[in-house]
């Protein structure tokens, strides 16, 4: 077993001073593997978009200790060793559809010859290789999505975050695009990190579900997602996963209950 | 270029069906005013108010006797002026972007320089441009240089303030995706804030092209630069009661050449951004 990919110890965070003090996180100790799929799920304001920003370090922990892959946040960004999908797709509108794969790959400095060749792979593996010569308006919101993910993974970065990337989508192309997600993780090996407010989502991707709660934020359940690696469209009709999926409802329900006592 | 030939054709008819109004609207006032007796708010006699085919026959009278033809006399002044326009755009455009960068980069620079910058939209050109006509002078710069930096004042604010707005309108995330590819502040700006700024910055640049046209006509009034517009319009507004028509076709001529300019900078940024991008204006 190797060393994990993103360990954090006691870790907290507040915005503001004074009166505009708020407590975003607080005390979270969560571990992931290499290759793992963690999501993490909760109500809003729960702080998992602050924990993603913590691992990619957009934004500093005001307490605690965070190591991502064995470094220093700050460090680990430094060595571009992940790659980062936001839910709107933030696509550079004058840039081509290959031109915004490529992005990274330039400011990365990428041989010239290289770039085209590994945009038009990752292209290949959203399966949107024909579309490289197309401008993001002419794209679905889906594709354009696609575009971000080959993006993120366009410099093969050990760790692929992600922030509510489906959330804007409906729900056949959401669906679509979990299935997309998975045949990538499976063909990049690539650790992914995954904020949702979709229970479902969360079951059907993950191998491992946290469960979050508000006020402050944090960790108030840890589900392991014992269905098989391989998922499709039984694993959704699986009584099994139906179970976690009622299983992450009610620690989300204790999280929520816990917290109004407090 | 189908597409760009109907376009061009497009605009050139209602540039046509403008003038036909206007001149249909200039040749009934004239006509009714003179038919009831009115005389309010402009008197429609031929001194005031030339026949509009007087003032498009005076373009091609000579200037003076046995010269060249009067259009060609002010075409070659608006050539001149234009030249001085255009060197005054490239050094207000160059300067507003300048500053555009700088405030956008650091946010004390702005708060410090920012109250200047709009202030010295406020002091009226006619004030500056004597001063910058003695400094220039003084400095031994040529006097159409002396011009263009008048064209130049009036041409860097429009410019600093929009691409300011540009470089800051990529969204939030944008600055995060950037700031997640451990990328320099030179490759945020060059790869992300400077093509978001590109339609606000044309949109500005267009307002200046204008600018700077009135820029170095009222420019060359206290340099004394003979040869120019801004001279020939002075001397026409002296001559008025003799010689209307000549006024009129001269600010036809200086109109003419605004829109010639800011033309040629539609031309540039339809080449350069695409029409999703664009903004209206």
């Amino acid at each position: 077993m190797s060393a994990p990919v993103v360990e954090a110890r006691g870790l907290g965070k507040v915005f503001g001073t004074g009166e505009a003090e708020t407590e975003a996180l607080r005390g979270i100790d969560l571990e992931i593997a290499e290759g793992d799929f963690v999501s993490l799920i909760g109500p809003s304001g729960c702080g998992k978009s602050t924990l993603l920003r913590l691992i990619g370090d957009l934004v500093s922990p005001t307490t605690g200790t965070l190591v991502v892959n064995g470094k220093e946040p700050r460090q680990s960004r430094l060595d571009r060793d992940y790659g980062i999908v936001f839910q709107s797709a933030t696509l550079l509108d004058w840039r081509s559809v290959q031109k915004n794969v490529e992005l990274p790959l330039e400011i990365m400095d990428f041989p010239d010859a290289e770039r085209p060749t590994r945009a038009r792979e990752m292209l290949d593996l959203v399966q949107l290789a024909g579309f490289a010569d197309h401008h993001p308006w002419q794209l679905s919101g889906g594709m354009q999505q696609r575009v971000a993910i080959a993006r993120a993974l366009a410099f093969r970065p050990a760790l692929l975050l992600m922030d509510e990337p489906f959330g804007a989508l409906d729900e056949m192309t959401r669906e679509a695009m979990q299935q997309e997600v998975l045949r990538v993780w499976g063909e990049t090996g690539t650790s992914v990190v995954f904020v949702t407010h979709s229970i479902p989502e969360a079951v059907f991707l993950s191998t491992r579900v946290v469960v979050m709660s508000p006020r402050p934020g944090r960790i108030s359940d840890e589900i392991m997602v014992d269905l098989p690696p391989k998922r499709d469209l039984d694993t959704r009709e699986d009584p099994r996963y139906f179970e976690l999926v009622i299983e992450v409802r009610e620690a989300l329900r204790r999280g929520e209950s816990g917290s109004s006592g407090s | 270029m189908g597409g760009a030939n109907r376009r061009v054709a497009r605009a050139g008819i209602s540039i046509l069906a403008v003038i036909v109004v206007f001149v249909l609207l200039w040749e009934g006032y004239k006509l009714i005013w003179t038919a009831m007796g009115w005389e309010n708010p402009v008197r429609p006699d031929d001194r005031t108010m030339p026949h509009t085919w007087d003032i498009f026959l005076a373009l091609f009278q000579p200037a003076q006797r046995n010269g060249p033809p009067f259009i060609l006399v002010e075409l070659r002044a608006a050539l001149m002026t234009l030249r001085e326009a255009f060197v005054g755009f490239l050094i207000g455009g160059a300067v507003g972007f300048g500053l555009g960068v700088l405030f956008v980069r650091s946010t004390i620079s702005e708060r410090a320089f920012m109250p200047y910058v709009v202030a010295s939209q406020t002091v009226p050109i006619i004030a500056i441009a004597p001063m910058v006509v003695v400094w220039g002078g003084r400095a031994n710069l040529p006097q159409w240089l002396s011009v263009s930096l008048i064209a130049a004042y009036l041409t860097f604010f429009p410019v600093a303030i929009n691409t300011l707005r540009g470089l800051r309108s990529p969204h939030p995330t944008s600055m995060e995706l950037m700031r997640s590819y451990a990328s320099t502040p030179s490759e945020v700006l060059w790869k992300l804030q400077v093509p978001a700024a590109m339609p606000y910055i044309f949109t500005a640049l267009k307002v200046s092209a204008a600018a700077s046209v009135i820029g170095a006509i009222v420019g060359e009034l206290p340099a004394g630069l003979r040869g120019g517009l801004g001279r020939d319009l002075l001397q026409f507004s002296q001559q008025f009661t003799a010689a209307p028509e000549k006024l009129f076709a001269a600010v036809l001529i200086a109109g003419l050449a605004g829109i010639a300019f800011v033309g040629l900078i539609t031309a540039l940024e339809h080449r350069w951004i695409g029409a999703n991008r664009r903004l209206a204006a």
